[in-house]
């Protein structure tokens, strides 16, 4: 999918494929302008203006081609949505509890006023609101973001949906309460066996939550793999990339990996990998052509789209080598060769 | 309060970069009637810490907690209500605007948005030209050259000099805030949570980059941040605060591996870790409920009401920061009931009676017991 802007048309999201099934989670991650939130957008239409390529089947349906009624009456319903800025989601001018009852309404012709409310409260009471009996009334300010966030999370799963999607649902939280409401999801999805797709940047909730893991980069998958496999054995260069600029949790503090450079334009995305010019491991063929997505490794499903050998042994190899041809990393020049990349990069 | 001096370890005087004693921050709120009695914001309540030359002091919390006040107050952006910050060795607790001018060149900030502190207006090299400008110091081709060295030094290209902010991406803007800040190689950079904006990629680049600069000018920091990983990855100290106080000081391994607060253990329990094996494996703490209002902080310890150890004695007695269960004069926690080594706060409940359960372990039932696995709907 593309978007015309002032600039040139955008590539964000090019040649992106995943599926998931029920009761699973699938987590997204990638760095900012990575795609990664626009794709999930994308499906449920709410990308006015892009031009969009592609088949999104849920349920048997195409998402894509479906009419903006149709699509009325899947989202909220079937596909419930919860997003990053919980505060920007709620309306400040209604009660919490109105928002969810006529969200519960609105799909249910036939449910009373006083049974949406019962509803309401049942919901604000299972996400851990306290006093939901009281505090259905309340407006959204009146919430801390720890609340609103969980008020969203119970507005989407108001009409047990089949598939939510969960766009950076904790990165405005503190630690505590994101495990909060990541314990929130979790739960809801073992009652009602939903289906997750989870979009976040951070590495540490991924390994926490999500049973498969989509790593995005330049708008591209790079590399689809299990959770204890992605953390364990990731075969793309940029996940190893990813993992090393973490600080380590425990043990001795090394100097941190970072990636170098800058995330790609996707004004004009290069021809070949969209990650070849911060690769350690960049081939001729990296820049001239796009590695297609292909199994790596021994698990089943874990693929990845780098022209490095797919097979385990022969990639431990390659990493060996140019691990030990890095240079001595000293103290000193380091900002230094930030520095060079930065500057070919801006 | 009599006059405890709860710093960590006595270290000699021209080892200390910055002392704080007993520093109180309150901010007036609008009182609730016209004859209401007029309230404050508790923001920062007694807080006291020293923090020596040429190491990185790191200071923890969440949303609310006062850590940021902590720091503007210490850089002296707002007024101290009471307490007393020494710094190199002199009081500037009171100093005038004026006098604390010539000040401001060895204390500087690096602050979290970085779009938000460039003038998106001006061009990159007149932003971190000004404190040449505003301290007279250069002008002209000398200032130029000055600032572009700069530029290079924190891996700017210095051709980009007449570029605006919104040109760079965001680590390169972090790098803008952090060339203005090192321009006169002050002594003290408080770094208000520099990385929290910026992808973990480009985290990595900045954080290499303010260790490089340490290392080179022996600077100090004052590191404020809410990410516990890297928190403990740049600091030698790090102190952890809630609700206006600090509730434990401690070398940051010490604080990772033996926590003595339980808001540190929480805190802890509460990371998500990028490691599925271990994430898998360790039962999580989590905390009920929310932080109270700064207004009216709870009596006693302000953890207690969410504590799972909370006893009598935490709601009537305000604990104070000394070393606990034997641990170093460098390790201090603001507990009654500390935790023991690899003490599992699961295993703990409150004996105070005025909440309902107050944490629990993952696997049981939600807030308030309102739910079983057989109440579906």
């Amino acid at each position: 999918m593309s978007f015309r802007t002032a600039d040139g048309t955008v590539q964000a999201v090019r040649g992106l494929s995943f599926h998931i099934d029920a009761g699973q989670t699938l987590g997204i991650v990638g760095e900012s302008g990575s795609g990664k939130s626009v794709s999930t957008q994308t499906i449920m239409g709410l990308t006015l203006g892009a031009q969009v390529s592609g088949r999104a089947i849920f349920e048997g349906q195409d998402l894509l081609t479906a009419g903006a009624a149709q699509m009325r009456a899947i989202r909220g319903a079937k596909i419930g949505m919860i997003f990053q800025d919980p505060l920007s989601s709620l309306h400040p001018y209604y009660r919490v509890g109105w928002q969810i009852i006529e969200m519960i309404r609105l799909h249910d012709h036939d449910i009373s006023k006083a049974d949406a409310r019962k509803r309401a409260v049942e919901l604000l009471k299972l996400v851990g609101i306290p006093q939901p009996e009281t505090r259905v009334d309340d407006f959204p300010h009146q919430f801390s973001g720890g609340m609103r966030q969980r008020a969203m999370i119970a507005m989407a799963m108001a009409l047990n949906p089949a598939l939510l999607i969960a766009d950076e649902p904790t990165t405005a939280l503190d630690v505590t309460v994101q495990a909060q409401v990541l314990r929130v999801i979790r739960r809801m999805q073992e009652m009602f066996g939903t289906a997750v797709i989870l979009i976040t940047h951070d590495l540490g909730v991924i390994a926490d939550v999500a049973d498969e893991v989509l790593v995005m980069y330049g708008g591209e998958i790079m590399e689809r793999a299990d959770r204890r496999t992605l953390f364990a054995a990731s075969h793309h260069p940029y996940t190893e990339g990813l993992l090393r600029s973490l600080p380590s949790y425990g043990g001795a503090r090394e100097r941190l990996r970072p990636i170098p450079g800058q995330p790609p334009s996707l004004l004009s995305p290069p021809p070949g990998c969209p990650f070849a010019p911060r690769c350690v491991y960049v081939m001729d063929r990296c820049r001239t052509e796009d590695p297609p997505l292909l199994p790596a490794g021994s698990e089943a499903g874990h693929i990845s789209a780098c022209w490095l050998p797919h097979d385990t042994a022969a990639r431990a190899e390659v990493r060996r080598r140019v691990t030990e041809s890095e240079p001595a990393q000293s103290p000193a020049s380091p900002a230094g060769q930030v520095d060079a990349v930065d500057s070919a990069g801006a | 309060m009599s006059d405890v001096n709860p710093v960590p370890g006595a270290a000699s005087d021209d080892e200390v970069l910055l002392r704080v004693e007993n520093l109180v921050k309150y901010f007036p709120v609008r009182s609730a009637g016209l004859l209401g009695k007029r309230e404050y914001v508790h923001a920062v309540d007694e807080v006291s810490m020293t923090v020596r030359r040429g190491q990185t002091f790191g200071i923890v919390g969440e949303t609310g907690c006062g850590k940021s006040t902590l720091g503007r107050t210490i850089a002296r952006l707002y007024d101290v209500t009471s307490g007393k910050i020494t710094f190199d060795g002199k009081d500037i607790t009171r100093l005038s605007q004026r006098r604390m001018r010539p000040l401001r060149r060895e204390i500087q900030m690096i602050f979290q948005d970085p779009m938000g502190s460039l003038n998106p207006r001006r061009r990159v090299g007149s932003i971190i030209g000004d404190p040449f400008a505003i301290h007279g110091l250069a002008s002209g081709a000398e200032r130029r050259r000055r600032v572009q060295e700069l530029m290079e030094r924190v891996g700017l290209n210095p051709e980009h000099y007449n570029r605006f902010p919104a040109e760079f991406s965001g680590g390169q803007r972090q790098r803008i805030g952090v060339a203005r800040a090192i321009a006169f190689r002050p002594k003290l950079i408080i770094c208000d949570e520099p990385v929290s904006a910026l992808d973990v990629s480009i985290q990595a680049q900045v954080i290499n980059l303010l260790a490089d600069l340490q290392a080179e000018f022996g600077l100090t920091y004052l590191f404020i941040a809410h990410d516990l990983s890297v928190v403990r990855h740049v600091s030698n100290t790090v102190a952890v605060m809630y609700l206006g106080k600090l509730t434990e000081i401690a070398p940051a391994d010490d604080l990772f591996t033996t926590p003595r607060h339980p808001y540190t253990g929480a805190l802890l329990s509460a990371v998500p870790v990028p490691d599925p094996d271990l994430s898998d494996q360790r039962e999580q703490i989590i905390l009920v409920g929310d932080v109270p209002s700064p207004i009216m902080p709870p009596s006693g310890c302000r953890f207690h009401p969410r504590c799972p150890k909370a006893a009598p004695v935490c709601v009537s007695e305000v604990p104070q920061l000394e070393p606990r269960l034997g641990d170093g004069p460098d390790h201090v926690a603001a507990c009654h009931l500390p935790m023991a080594a690899g003490e599992n706060l699961i295993n703990f409940r409150p004996t105070i009676d005025e909440l309902d359960r107050v944490v629990e372990a993952d696997g049981s039932v939600l807030p308030g017991g309102a739910v079983s696995e057989g109440s579906k709907s």
